[in-house]
């Protein structure tokens, strides 16, 4: 029988030692049981946690407890506030430039990686170059730049000894400056990964074929490049969105306490035990996100292009 | 973010046109931008015992690094690791099952399958400290204690079973089905298909979901800081020095972190790279 030693290679042994009784599943049933667990998981510790607060955040409270009530103060306290206002216009502002510059950079990463680096060897290594930094703690990476950026930091060193400048450049540091700075050498390679691995499905005989029906560069990237490789795009944009709004220490170290993030704003309620309105700011944060990412996911149908 | 595949050398013209160049600068200041400030802490995490997080250097010395394994000062910085390595491990391990299982249950369509999937979603960028801050009320509520390997393991896990079952569908949709229907046919059972045909061929997937996860884990910070207890993993360490005295300590720390992720990185390198070799080996000798 040819049929058994064309398996042997791959160790499938001759005897059905652990071949099971032949179970008929329909479908259905085999992926939810194998869905099961990771649905089971998610259910208990993320779904139920954010009806918990959801529920709480309707909840009244004073400086000894918090009680069961059906209250909506806890909301009009928060859209009265200016401060509230305040730092959600600031998180945006950042994470609107943020995302700007990531996604050029990422892009550009990407594109280079995967249409312009020939050697597939070359490709890789490179590629773990990017990665390498990632797996260094975020809150020392966010600290590197203290000792670069500051008035005696390495970049002042640089510039003066260029010649660029005279004197050290004090905005260098604890400055919005800094806080955009520090995001985006965490997040790049957020937006580089699902961009890469986007652009590396697209067929190259489909630019050829553009370029061959005489489309310029431009007009290539434009509309061949940049509408196949916008679920990368999408993912990416989501990845970074969602980190910025959800800092919790970029912000309050390299800003020097200049700003505040939202959810640095939600740890100070919490650590105050206030949890009613800790969970409806919470809410707010969650609504505002979610709006987001459905805006994107109506962009691109993110579900129908990740499981065929 | 898989890499490889098949070269595209076809794609290019012989010529390198301008964008190549244009592109290529931009990806050497990239790297200088990524690894400036890194180069900055490697050369300061061996600064002179009487110098400071900031240049000059006073001379240079190791007491920087010999400072981490001294207990007791301010943090414990190895036991602290310790308590990281066991929960990234442990949190390394169950994603890879889960998410494994769930990549191959979703290459069916299943009633349900949306809400999973947007469950997923949902899990993924629902802002960090919110997920614990839900889950450590919850069990503040529940009269239960907040521990290593049940509240914090818990929150980190709504991180890592998201990120570990896209990163699979990824490696799912490069398998070809057929492969499973050729076993299938030559008489393979169920069990049989997915030990020898189905998890072979998706191994290089299945450990860089491993490594995500254990990344992802070891780092995390926000999930982790109010679910944790009483015992701190070493971000959290990390954290409680940065605002109470900084010392070129936390640089020594990220030293020794890079050199153990390139030490990681290229172990596990070779183990994929034997293991291509050998499978290639063996099938040459099939013929």
């Amino acid at each position: 029988m040819s049929s058994t030693t064309s398996l042997d290679h791959i160790g499938m042994p001759r005897s059905r030692r652990f071949a099971l009784p032949n179970l008929r599943l329909p479908g259905w049933a085999v992926s939810w049981l194998q869905v099961g667990p990771l649905m089971l998981i998610l259910s208990v510790l993320f779904a139920l946690p954010t009806i918990l607060f959801l529920v709480v955040s309707f909840y009244d409270y004073d400086r000894i407890g918090i009680y069961p009530a059906f209250i909506l103060d806890n909301y009009r306290d928060l859209v009265t506030t200016p401060a509230t206002w305040r730092v959600y216009v600031s998180s945006l502002r950042f994470a609107v430039i943020v995302w700007g510059v990531t996604l050029f950079l990422g892009f550009s990463v990407a594109h280079f990686l995967v249409f312009h680096i020939r050697s597939s060897m070359l490709r890789t290594v490179l590629f773990l170059l990017c990665a390498i930094p990632f797996w260094t703690s975020g809150i020392i990476r966010a600290i590197a730049w203290i000792p670069f950026l500051g008035r005696n930091g390495a970049f002042n060193q640089i510039l003066m000894g260029l010649g660029v400048t005279h004197k050290p450049l004090d905005f260098l540091l604890f400055s919005d400056f800094a806080v955009i700075v520090t995001y985006v050498h965490l997040f790049t390679l957020l937006m580089i990964g699902p961009i890469a691995n986007s652009l590396a499905k697209i067929d190259p005989a489909l630019i050829e074929a553009a370029r061959d029906a005489g489309a310029s560069r431009w007009r290539t990237m434009v509309d061949v490049i940049i509408p196949l490789s916008k679920t990368g795009i999408a993912l990416g944009s989501l990845l970074v969105f969602t980190q910025v709004m959800g800092d919790y220490f970029v912000v309050k170290t390299m800003s020097g306490g200049q700003s505040a993030s939202i959810v640095s704003m939600l740890s100070t309620e919490i650590t105050a035990m206030q949890y009613p309105p800790a969970s409806a700011n919470a809410m707010v944060l969650v609504l505002f996100v979610a709006v987001m990412v459905a805006c994107m996911m109506r962009v691109v149908d993110v579900r129908k292009e990740l499981v065929k | 973010m898989m890499v490889g595949g098949p070269s595209r050398a076809g794609a290019v013209s012989e010529k390198r046109p301008w964008t190549f160049y244009a592109l290529g600068t931009l990806f050497v200041a990239y790297m200088a931008f990524l690894y400036g400030p890194m180069i900055v802490i490697y050369v300061l995490s061996f600064q002179g015992e009487n110098g400071g997080v900031t240049f000059p250097m006073v001379g240079t010395s190791l007491t920087w690094f010999a400072d981490i394994v001294k207990p007791g000062q301010m943090a414990n910085i190895p036991v602290s690791f310790s308590r990281s390595v066991a929960l990234a491990s442990v949190v390394s391990l169950l994603t890879v099952v889960f998410s494994v299982a769930a990549g191959l249950g979703f290459r069916r369509r299943f009633p349900g399958s949306g809400v999973v999937f947007y469950l997923a979603v949902a899990s993924l960028v629902m802002p960090s400290l919110l997920v614990g801050f839900g889950i450590g009320m919850g069990f503040q509520f529940l009269g239960l204690d907040t521990g290593l390997f049940t509240s914090a393991l818990g929150a980190q896990l709504t991180w890592t079973l998201p990120f570990g079952m896209f990163a699979m569908f990824a490696v799912v949709n490069r398998f070809n089905r057929s492969w499973e229907e050729a076993a299938a046919d030559l008489g393979a059972s169920a069990f049989q298909r997915l030990r020898y045909i189905t998890l072979p061929i998706l191994l290089p997937g299945i450990l860089g979901v491993a490594m995500g996860a254990f990344t992802l884990s070891y780092d995390e910070y926000a999930r982790t800081t109010l679910t944790i207890g009483q015992n701190n993993t070493l971000p959290l360490e990390i954290y409680a020095l940065i605002s109470s005295a900084t010392s070129p300590t936390l640089f020594a720390i990220g030293t020794l972190t890079t050199g153990g992720s390139f030490l990681v990185i290229a172990i596990t390198l070779i183990l994929v790279m034997r293991m291509q070799r050998r499978r290639n080996a063996a099938i040459l000798k099939a013929g």
